[in-house]
């Protein structure tokens, strides 16, 4: 069990590093700004408590606001998808008993599933942030095509990180 | 008291989020320049909203004092207007600038009521339409800018001070001619704030502001006070400055009406184009 949990500080601290020290760095474009430490979130075991899903994405949320100086922001839409999780999860998990530290990743669910339940997370993670950054409606449909385009390459990081983590999980 | 705490305890997931999703969103407002204006001001237009329904209301409440007091002034106007106007100076001027083409004619008057404790606060002259004083001729003082003309009746008119939250009058750094609005933000009658200086600008504690002349309602150049602090908020994209006014407000007494006999011709031509 401590094992499991020095296992995911670890995991959020690389993902954290990966995000604010190269994938912010890189200058792609105003409409695609990815981010992939979510996946911190997306990856957590099944049927982690709620209060403590809320509380660890606060904190993943927090610390990404101290490095990138958005104070609040990645806190908010981090908290949302957080919030959304536990339901979805109970409305697209197969019905079958699961181990207790069972995750929802391509290697136990498979890689349509995955797929579904990562763009749902993803999505609803950008859709507040951009919303939250530009502060009004007023540029409803520029800040849509922004999420949509910034998820799709999120969404693209995270199998990435999924391929390499999932190996592992085989071996075991 | 029992059924409370056993409802936080079945909703526990949900109200963690909500009280979670504050603290963030106090975040976000409290140290994000941008998102905190935008909240202000959003919340501004609500709160009017409110206030503008609610003193329709309450005005039914105090029309039997406002009626008292309207009668009240009616007879000090009355008992001010024989004769005694006559015996003040009366004297009118033209001015020609360096082009010869702008004309400004100035008529001299008196205040007889000033107030500058209010939020909106207004000026009381002794001249009115029978001495060719009309709406939003400027008001200048031998020290400088003292407000605009915004109603007149025969032998009175009032000025919007600019010590009125709701008049913006178009200034300039003197020198170096950049140019934003003077505005009061409600507090001390000596400062007033210049906005929207750019940040390229070059601007020092004591530099003079005057007016910049694009109204048509002032002469370029009259005085309106000198710069006494300049700060840079982070995020901001303008200059705050705080400018001491030239004219002291409690003790205003004789002023001058400017008025620009070009004035209808410019606005003409500015409304056209601006139209096309």
């Amino acid at each position: 069990m401590i094992n499991d949990s020095l296992k995911y500080v670890f995991n959020l601290i690389i993902l954290v590093l990966i995000q604010v020290l190269i994938i912010n760095n890189i200058p792609l474009s105003w409409f695609i700004n990815p981010f992939i430490y979510i996946s911190f979130i997306i990856t957590l075991p099944l049927f982690i408590p709620g209060w403590f899903l809320l509380i660890l994405g606060f904190v993943t949320g927090l610390i990404i606001d101290i490095s990138c100086n958005t104070p609040g922001m990645h806190t908010s839409a981090t908290l949302v998808m957080s919030f959304i999780r536990p339901y979805f999860l109970n409305s697209i998990i197969p019905r079958e008993d699961h181990q207790s530290t069972a995750q929802p990743v391509p290697s136990v669910f498979g890689m349509g599933w995955f797929m579904k339940y990562a763009l749902v997370m993803t999505l609803s993670h950008h859709l507040v942030l951009f919303f939250i950054e530009e502060f009004s409606f007023s540029n409803f449909f520029s800040t849509l095509f922004k999420v949509v385009l910034s998820s799709v390459i999120s969404l693209l990081l995270i199998f990435i990180v999924q391929m390499f983590s999932g190996t592992k999980t085989k071996i075991r | 008291m029992r059924n409370i705490i056993r409802f936080l305890i079945q909703h526990h997931f949900a109200v963690l989020f909500v009280l979670l999703q504050l603290i963030a969103f106090i975040f976000i407002i409290s140290f994000n320049p941008y998102q905190r204006a935008s909240f202000i001001n959003s919340s501004n237009a609500v709160n009017s909203f409110f206030y503008k329904r609610s003193s329709n209301i309450i005005e039914y409440f105090s029309l039997r004092k406002t009626n008292r007091v309207l009668a009240e002034e009616n007879a000090f106007l009355k008992s001010r207007m024989p004769e005694s106007f006559q015996l003040s100076p009366n004297y009118k001027r033209i001015v020609e600038d360096s082009l010869k083409y702008k004309q400004y004619i100035y008529r001299s008057g008196k205040v007889i009521n000033n107030t500058i404790t209010g939020k909106f606060n207004y000026l009381t002259i002794d001249k009115g339409n029978k001495d060719s004083i009309k709406k939003e001729m400027g008001v200048i003082s031998s020290e400088g800018v003292v407000g605009i003309i915004n109603n007149t009746s025969s032998h009175f008119s009032t000025a919007i001070s600019v010590l009125n939250t709701r008049l913006k009058i178009s200034a300039k750094l003197e020198g170096s001619n950049f140019f934003g609005s003077i505005e009061w933000d409600g507090k001390s009658y000596q400062y007033v704030q210049l906005n929207e200086i750019p940040l390229h600008a070059v601007v020092r504690p004591g530099d003079i502001v005057v007016t910049s002349g694009f109204s048509a309602i002032f002469p370029e150049g009259i005085p309106i006070g000198v710069v006494e602090k300049v700060t840079l908020d982070e995020g901001d994209s303008f200059f705050r400055i705080l400018v001491k006014l030239s004219v002291d407000f409690k003790s205003i007494t004789f002023v001058e009406m400017v008025e620009n006999q070009d004035r209808d011709e410019k606005i003409q031509l500015e409304s056209n184009s601006y139209n096309d």
